[in-house]
């Protein structure tokens, strides 16, 4: 079967690839582009590791049929850093010991990114909605809580 | 071997589906299965206009199949259908799942379908047919065509509510799942998980018909399982949603909807 020409921008970068009929996002991203920080986890749509943000929303992308995100902008982990600058997430998520076996923490922090892009502001509730669909087994989800919000106040200017 | 195939508009991609054809929505069920190895189907059909409006009707309210439950949530006309929306996975699954996905998924999911349902919605189908919800979902596993959108009348202040009951809070699948609209004379209650698909209690329906006082609420709870069906499934028995059931109707019923 033919594989299908598909162009996006991922984290910044032109990206052109032939993807397999059905294939999906996660797959793409991990073994067409060599994003490896997108992870894979249940396939199902339910444990929120493979988040990526499609045009600044979080979508899942194992459940994102690869040809759909044509001449669309994908961010993954991958691209949050600026160099050897962590983002602020990232700082606050090393910081506040909000990643510890790690395979949520790529989930975590573009589910995080979509929510401080579109609400800067959140309060602890709307924080907690936003991650609600991001499984961890590790750190009980306060830590990552606090580190998004704690994220957010430093990206306003506001003391932690 | 898989294939895609994208049609410009959702009318010619209607034609395309079959028994061995599956459309694609928003993804979580089709790619789902998919990664899951299922080879009941080998082509998926897309359409790359998809109809997402919300908007007043002839009949009340109509959405658009392709919407999904963000648009749902950014809709001001869908207030009361907000908590069922809200109740549907987190916010990355809320971006993609569609109102028209949700008419098919199947057991323990189709929260949607269910408050669909106790609207009394109907569908619009791509061909230009309409029908009754009730009857796409009786016959929603060999259903030719697809739906382009479902249109139902706005309901009264408070007298839509719903209840989806889950292990996992705060979100999780749902044990059961209960939709009542509680229109005078002719009262809706839907339970999803209570049967292959979202089923109407006539018992308690005919309870309720002349009203929500106590006594009209002990006898819809008492007669809530009549024609309902529940099976057996990782989250619970089919003994253990029949003991709950009346319960959870009558707190829906008591107190109003919640989560």
């Amino acid at each position: 079967m033919a594989k299908t020409p598909v162009t996006f921008t991922l984290n910044d970068a032109e990206t052109a690839l032939f993807v397999d009929p059905g294939a999906n996002l996660n797959e793409v991203l991990r073994r067409g582009a060599g994003d490896l920080t997108t992870k894979h986890g249940c396939g199902q749509g339910t444990c929120g590791a493979c988040t990526v943000l499609i045009d600044g929303v979080p979508h899942l992308s194992c459940l994102t049929l690869a040809e759909t995100v044509e001449r669309r902008r994908i961010d993954t982990a991958g691209g949050l850093a600026g160099g050897p600058n962590l983002h602020a997430l990232q700082t606050a998520f090393m910081e506040g010991f909000a990643a510890q076996c790690g395979f949520c923490t790529a989930g975590m922090l573009m589910a995080a990114k979509g929510l401080l892009d579109a609400n800067p502001n959140p309060t602890r509730d709307e924080v907690a909605e936003a991650i609600s669909g991001n499984l961890c087994r590790c750190t009980g989800y306060e830590p990552i809580i606090d580190a998004i919000l704690t994220a957010a106040a430093r990206m306003q200017g506001r003391a932690v | 071997m898989l294939s895609v195939e994208t049609f410009p508009t959702l009318q010619e991609a209607a034609g395309a589906v079959g028994p061995r054809a599956k459309f694609l929505g928003g993804g979580t069920l089709v790619m789902r299965a998919v990664s899951y190895g299922d080879q009941s189907f080998e082509k998926i059909v897309r359409a790359k206009t998809v109809d997402r409006a919300i908007g007043s009707h002839a009949a009340g309210l109509r959405v658009g199949a392709g919407a999904t439950m963000a648009d749902v949530l950014a809709a001001r006309d869908l207030e009361f259908l907000h908590p069922v929306a809200r109740a549907i996975g987190g916010p990355a699954i809320r971006n993609m799942a569609t109102v028209g996905g949700n008419l098919f998924a199947p057991n323990p999911y189709g929260d949607f379908a269910a408050a669909l349902l106790a609207l009394d919605a109907s569908v619009e189908m791509a061909d230009g047919r309409t029908m009754p919800l009730a009857d796409l979902l009786a016959t929603r596993d060999h259903v030719t065509g697809l739906v382009a959108g479902v249109v139902f009348q706005r309901p009264e202040s408070s007298a839509f509510r719903f209840r989806k009951i889950s292990r996992v809070k705060p979100k999780g699948v749902p044990v059961i799942s209960i939709a009542v609209h509680l229109k005078r004379g002719d009262p809706r209650v839907v339970f999803g998980n209570m049967a292959p698909v979202p089923a109407r209690s006539v018992g308690a329906e005919r309870a309720l018909a002349n009203g929500s006082d106590g006594a009209a609420i002990d006898a819809a709870c008492a007669a809530c399982l009549e024609g309902l069906a529940p099976e057996d499934d990782a989250l619970a028995t089919e003994w253990y949603r029949r003991e709950v059931a009346p319960i959870h109707l009558r707190r829906l019923l008591e107190d109003g909807g919640q989560i």
